[in-house]
């Protein structure tokens, strides 16, 4: 009785969610819509059993988005060891994607964004803190929540600038010199975050 | 099904994106000045102890105290 019920699921689901899925597509509700046509095949073909609960009835309600823009950005910006900013309501940040430099204001469109090693800054009034991070993550939610994630996140001014210049030469070098391909790979990767290391040093 | 878009030059290397952001944690920390260098390696040591199996058994096992970056 039960190899059927996949079947029954796969078969009705299919049919249904065709339809649904595009009609809840910015839905900010849960589905309350327990296919019904699913329902009743179900307690046909095994009424003494519950039908199944799908993920979705398990998951809460996506935050709603508010219908105007709000003024403040709320900054989540976690590191392994440490919580950096929580729920700070900020004007702007500016994230180093890899995609280039990301200015994100409230309102933003949502966007999960990948971050190379850069310059993040966090900015309120006039006041301006800038991290040195070193990748991660950023999601931009729509209800303009940023929950930003890096493994290393320093202020600049922990960083040491003959080191870096140190770290840049020696990388430039293994990178000549590598042969295999995960060699030049890491080589470049010393390579790439020592210059951004620099550039945020100097720039 | 098209083949993906470029795929950066650490995958196609065959590192992980996990290999790849711990690299980059390791090469920013071992730049810091110094007493910030100090925390952020004693913050980042791993003290870990590996046995293998054979024949249903653990052979002696090997503990390691990694410094990070090796």
């Amino acid at each position: 009785m039960l190899r059927q019920a996949s079947r029954l699921i796969s078969r009705s689901v299919t049919a249904a969610s065709s339809k649904s899925v595009t009609a809840r597509a910015f839905s900010t509700e849960l589905p309350s819509t327990i296919d019904s046509t699913f329902v009743e095949s179900w307690k046909k073909v095994a009424p003494n059993m519950d039908p199944p609960r799908t993920p979705s009835s398990f998951m809460k309600p996506r935050p709603s988005t508010a219908s105007s823009i709000p003024t403040k950005l709320t900054v989540n910006f976690v590191l392994p060891y440490a919580s950096e900013l929580s729920g700070k309501e900020v004007d702007m940040v500016i994230i180093p994607a890899t995609t280039g430099q990301m200015g994100v204001l409230p309102g933003h469109v949502p966007t999960i964004a990948e971050l190379k090693p850069g310059i993040m800054s966090v900015h309120e009034g006039t006041d301006i803190k800038k991290y040195f991070v070193s990748s991660g993550f950023a999601f931009l939610h729509a209800n303009s929540v940023a929950d930003i994630i890096a493994v290393e996140a320093v202020p600049l001014e922990n960083i040491d600038a003959s080191q870096v210049q140190k770290g840049l030469v020696e990388f430039t070098q293994k990178l000549a010199s590598a042969s295999t391909d995960l060699e030049k790979a890491e080589a470049q990767i010393g390579v790439e975050v020592h210059s951004a290391m620099n550039a945020a040093l100097s720039g | 099904m098209a083949s993906s878009a470029a795929v950066p030059f650490w995958r196609a290397a065959g590192m992980t994106y996990i290999t790849y952001s711990n690299i980059c944690a390791n090469l920013v920390r071992n730049c810091l000045k110094e007493p910030f260098k100090a925390e952020a390696l004693s913050r980042e040591k791993v003290h870990f102890s590996i046995s293998k199996w054979a024949d249903g058994k653990p052979e002696k096992p090997i503990l390691r105290s990694d410094t990070p970056g090796v």
